[in-house]
């Protein structure tokens, strides 16, 4: 393509959308309303799946040993769980260390009443490991091969706060595809719809272009450049808008619900717009790209 | 050289608009199609324009059957043709300089060539003055004569008028002929549809009369009954 015809294409476009004031606007704000959603929507299931992450990774499994197994032998299991590519990470635990936060937790108020232990650790033979896993979903078969290990007396883990977790995310994962491919079936529905009645009034248009010569790519370009543009306008308004709101909200239920800092774990701005606006723009722009060739295809049979 | 053998067409609701035709314009012909509405003269240029399909037959144009012409290569046999239509097909929302240039940027003319030839050919129809005013400003022949340079700007060697003076005056009309006749004068081949007598009459012309989708006379003249 000559360069003097892309500059033509690019400003047939502009003058398009100019030209066609009301259709622009109705096209602008049919894929701004759509990704809008697909923002709040976002913004709302990746903090939510975030929050699940951070429950997640609180959720360990203990693992005890024998009782009067030599410190090394403990050691070379450490070593062996440490390599297995479920764990995230690990802490050992000596019998001491568990006494001293036992006391802590449960004798704080008076403790003088955990005096009588001071040489008497009841909680001796309790030397352990606490392993977190990268995902809880693979806590049932994690402990079954904790179990199947040799000097391992007992494995502690909550089997219903993994289900539960686990549940969630699956939901979460689920509704969220689910909304996804409803949003974009819409808006490419929509779009389609808008370009195709903006093509059919320029169709006389098109066919005097064709009788004249001109090639399929010729006609179509300004039509995609179009298409382009209201797109990834379409895309921008809500992304800026979200981008406000998002950090005004954050603030807010921080403030209002400090007392669930531990459970309400936000992600960063940047890091949710960081995937947020790529997808936004490339989304808008493939609606109005896609829209404007399917509708322009059958008007081009002259 | 345009030559058809045998061209037969018929449309979808089972009118047999074309019947087996046979034709031959030479290079540099000024031809005119006469005969009353739904003889196929339209349907004859709709064919040549590679817009119909004809159902059998062979349309060869300058050696190439234009029947077995890949989709692709259509554009550029159209920018051989120049085409002109009885409601002058305009685009709306141009200017009548931007109508002309646009025949030009379809064929990927460069600025410094469109700048040389749109006013060249203004001058020609005579709307020098007036390259600035939209089709709704212009008056039918002035469109028409728009039209007609739009049709010529890109030099096409045949130059196909589907009723190019059905909608004006006589002195329009007469006005439109004349431009044909210097477009013919300068090596085009010209081939007119129409329906206006006076004008076939007096040009003196190859006259070729259709009649329910056969050619009925090919003779040099006048408009034949």
């Amino acid at each position: 393509m000559k360069i003097s015809t892309f500059w033509y294409c690019l400003r047939q476009g502009i003058k398009n959308i100019w030209k066609n004031k009301l259709f622009s606007l109705a096209s602008v704000g049919t894929i701004a309303a759509c990704v809008f959603l697909l923002c709040v929507f976002y913004s709302i299931t990746s903090n939510f799946q975030n929050m699940v992450k951070t429950m997640e990774s609180s959720v360990g499994i203990t693992v005890f040993f024998n009782e009067g197994m030599a410190m090394e032998a403990i050691q070379a299991i450490g070593e062996e769980i440490a390599l297995r590519p479920e764990v995230e990470r690990m802490r050992f635990i000596s019998s001491d260390e568990a006494w001293e936060e036992f006391r802590q937790d449960y004798f704080k108020d008076a403790p003088n009443l955990a005096d009588g232990y001071v040489k008497d650790n009841p909680l001796a033979e309790c030397d352990s490991y606490e392993i977190f896993l990268k995902d809880v979903e693979n806590q049932d078969e994690f402990v079954e091969y904790l179990k199947g290990l040799n000097g391992v007396r007992k494995v502690n883990y909550s089997a219903l706060v993994a289900d539960a977790l686990v549940s969630v995310n699956r939901l979460i994962t689920l509704v969220s595809a689910g909304i996804l491919i409803i949003l974009l079936a819409v808006a490419i529905f929509l779009i389609a719809n808008k370009i195709s009645l903006s093509i059919a009034v320029r169709k006389e248009e098109i066919r005097i272009m064709k009788l004249i010569g001109a090639t399929n790519f010729f006609i179509r370009e300004p039509f995609v450049v179009e298409g382009l543009l209201i797109g990834l306008v379409g895309a921008s308004l809500p992304l800026v808008v979200v981008y406000q709101i998002y950090e005004k909200v954050v603030g807010f239920a921080m403030e209002k619900f400090s007392i669930l800092s531990g459970v309400l774990v936000f992600l960063p701005v940047n890091q949710v717009f960081g995937i947020l606006t790529p997808v936004a723009l490339i989304l808008g722009a493939g609606i109005g790209f896609f829209g404007s060739i399917f509708s322009i295809r059958r008007h081009l049979r002259v | 050289m345009i030559v058809l053998k045998d061209v037969c067409k018929s449309y979808k609701s089972g009118t047999k608009a074309i019947r087996g035709i046979n034709l031959t314009i030479e290079d540099g012909e000024f031809v005119f199609i006469v005969g009353s509405s739904g003889s196929g003269k339209s349907t004859l240029i709709k064919l040549l324009m590679k817009e119909l399909e004809p159902d059998s037959g062979s349309i060869t144009v300058d050696g190439v059957n234009i029947n077995k012409m890949k989709k692709r290569y259509i554009p550029k046999y159209r920018r051989r043709i120049g085409v002109v239509f009885q409601d002058f097909r305009l685009l709306k929302d141009r200017n009548a300089y931007d109508n002309i240039a646009f025949a030009q940027r379809v064929i990927s003319a460069s600025g410094k060539e469109i700048r040389r030839r749109v006013p060249e050919m203004l001058n020609m129809v005579g709307l020098s003055a007036k390259y600035k005013s939209y089709p709704r400003q212009l008056s039918g022949g002035e469109q028409q004569r728009v039209a007609i340079a739009r049709a010529l700007v890109n030099k096409p060697e045949y130059l196909f008028a589907d009723e190019p003076t059905g909608n004006l005056d006589p002195e329009n009309s007469r006005e439109i002929m004349r431009i044909l006749d210097q477009v013919n004068q300068n090596g085009t081949t010209v081939v007119v549809v129409t329906h206006n007598r006076e004008i076939v009459d007096e040009m003196q012309k190859r006259v070729l009369t259709m009649q329910r989708g056969v050619i009925v006379s090919d003779d040099k003249g006048g408009y034949v009954q």
